[in-house]
């Protein structure tokens, strides 16, 4: 290959794209609005990754104790759950701190918990943090037929529901990327048949006069990754500028974990451009066969 | 260029049987009328030779290599040895008659430097000096047809298959193409040329082959071998 040929290939799709510039146009855009929902996809699941594995972390087994239990029996049961496989951390919590605990959370200043009660109607409990997440039930039921145990807590609901909902944001995102992706290789190869067919003459005399395959085919590639790439390019302004917009506010307003490591957000838009300009060979290797078959 | 037929036919998709059979031998270096009313099968002959078309049966060598089974990625290796002129001449109207020329050069990666020599070269052997930045819609039919020609000649091929290189041309005009192409000839280029003009192949001694209907009717080397037999 030399400076010749690339020239020419340059131009010839210049002149292509510059031929059918209503439709380039129109391609880049919807190959821009495609890339865009792609990236929001990749940044909605990305976020909701992290943060339910943030909600993930902070669930908390809670094994109350039979009130009779006395010190050296409530040490005992403590090193026997200690002992249980996947058991990260165990805290004992008196049934004094418990009451603290809940007065700091609802009961406020004013008004006194203890005195209302009466009796401290709380046990003694233990709580106790997982490995892993996914074992909070299995750990929770080798908890329950401990003696000295009276009951187990774990928010059994909300775990199972937090894994339904992760469940879904991937399959749904994975879904929906792919549906867009092959939205995106649909409108560039409609354009590349497009530029092919009106140049299909050409072509056929080309490859009837011994152009190779590749030398047909580039200008045709060049025009293709320039449709993705450019696509990709205004779709990742818009989400970078939007998504920078986005954090700042809801880091202040809404407390979420929302992932804005530079480095890892580089990568994505990294991502997102090489996808723009992998659709864009796709699309078009996929519309050339046809014409090069001769 | 060695070329040998065995038993090839072709039929279109159409059910159009246009050539029936033919086995035949070309060799190295000759000089080769194929001849015969319009419809016997003469552009259905030439365009199995770079193909264009494939045969529906039979079988074809070129220098001894099938060129029906032959791969994919071989196929510009073996079109770029051979140079066409097209009947219905295959020029780009968006080029003028030096690009059209230049441009078989250029989507076999020729350098420029040789693309510059060569393309006003050609065009002067063809006769169509001052056209050079002309569009072919702005040419008659006789020089579009030597703007095929030139381009034809471009990569100097090994072998030049001309399908009715004179069909558009007056007498003068065709006799000093038949000089071109026996000049290309002498110079060791094979040539095949299909033609109904029975004047200039008379006047040639070269040999003729006659097809009608898709059958090779006569061939007149292979008379000239049987009567030295
Ligand atoms: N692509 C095709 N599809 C179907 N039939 C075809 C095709 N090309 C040629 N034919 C038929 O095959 C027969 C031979 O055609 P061919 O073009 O080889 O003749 P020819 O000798 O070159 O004629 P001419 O002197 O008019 O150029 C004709 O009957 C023609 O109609
Ligand atoms: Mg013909």
């Amino acid at each position: 290959m030399n400076m010749r040929n690339i020239k020419y290939f340059f131009s010839e799709s210049y002149k292509s794209l510059y031929r059918n510039r209503v439709l380039s146009l129109a391609t880049i855009a919807n190959v821009a609005i495609c890339i865009l929902i792609l990236g929001a996809a990749v940044l909605l699941t990305v976020n909701a990754s992290s943060i339910i594995s943030n909600l993930e972390s902070d669930v908390e087994i809670v094994a109350f104790i039979d009130k009779e239990l006395s010190a050296k029996e409530t040490d005992l049961l403590q090193s026997k759950i200690e002992k249980i496989d996947g058991v990260k951390t165990i805290v004992f919590v008196s049934k004094e701190q418990g009451l603290k605990d809940l007065q700091e959370k609802f009961g406020g200043t004013e008004y006194d918990l203890g005195s209302t009660l009466g009796e401290n109607p709380l046990r003694d409990s233990f709580e106790i943090q997982a490995v892993d997440p996914h074992q909070v039930p299995d750990i929770a039921k080798n908890i329950e037929i401990l003696n000295g145990v009276y009951k187990v807590n774990y928010g059994k609901g909300v775990i199972d529901k937090l894994f339904q909902v992760t469940k879904w944001v991937r399959v749904v995102g994975v879904a929906m990327i792919f549906l867009l992706a092959f939205g995106a290789v649909f409108l560039i190869s409609t354009t590349i048949r497009l530029a092919i067919f009106s140049r299909r003459k050409e072509v056929y005399l080309m490859k009837l006069i011994g152009a190779s395959d590749w030398f047909v085919r580039m200008p045709f590639f060049l025009e293709g990754i320039f449709l993705g790439l450019t696509g990709a390019i205004i779709a990742v302004l818009l989400l970078a500028l939007g998504y920078s917009s986005l954090t700042g506010q809801a880091h202040t307003i809404l407390f979420l974990p929302i992932v804005t490591d530079v480095r890892f957000l580089l990568h994505i838009y990294a991502g997102l451009l090489a996808a723009g300009m992998l659709l864009g060979v796709i699309a078009t290797y996929f519309s050339l066969n046809k014409y090069l078959d001769v | 260029m060695l070329i040998q037929f065995y038993n090839v036919s072709k039929i279109y998709p159409n059910g159009v049987k246009a050539l029936d059979d033919i086995s035949l031998k070309i060799d190295r270096g000759e000089f080769i009328f194929l001849m015969g009313a319009s419809g016997a099968g003469k552009s259905s002959f030439v365009k199995l030779l770079f193909r264009e078309e494939l045969p529906s049966r039979g079988q074809i060598f070129m220098n001894s290599r099938s060129i029906v089974r032959m791969k994919r990625s071989e196929i510009p290796k073996m079109r770029r040895n051979i140079g066409v002129v097209f009947q219905d001449f295959k020029l780009l109207e968006n080029k003028t008659v030096a690009e059209n020329v230049a441009f078989a050069m250029e989507v076999v990666g020729a350098p420029l430097r040789s693309i510059q020599k060569r393309v006003p070269q050609v065009i002067k052997q063809v006769g169509l000096e001052g056209y050079e930045h002309t569009f072919p819609g702005q040419l008659s039919g006789g020089e579009q047809q030597r703007v095929g020609i030139a381009r034809a000649l471009a990569n100097e091929p090994l072998m030049l298959i001309a399908d009715e290189p004179t069909g558009n041309l007056d007498m003068d005009t065709s006799l000093e193409i038949m000089e071109l192409l026996y000049d290309i000839n002498r110079k060791g280029t094979t040539v095949i040329m299909a033609t109904h003009a029975q004047q200039l192949v008379k006047s040639a001694h070269k040999r003729v082959v006659m097809l009608e209907k898709g059958k090779i009717v006569s061939d007149s080397q292979v008379q000239f071998e049987e009567q030295q037999i």
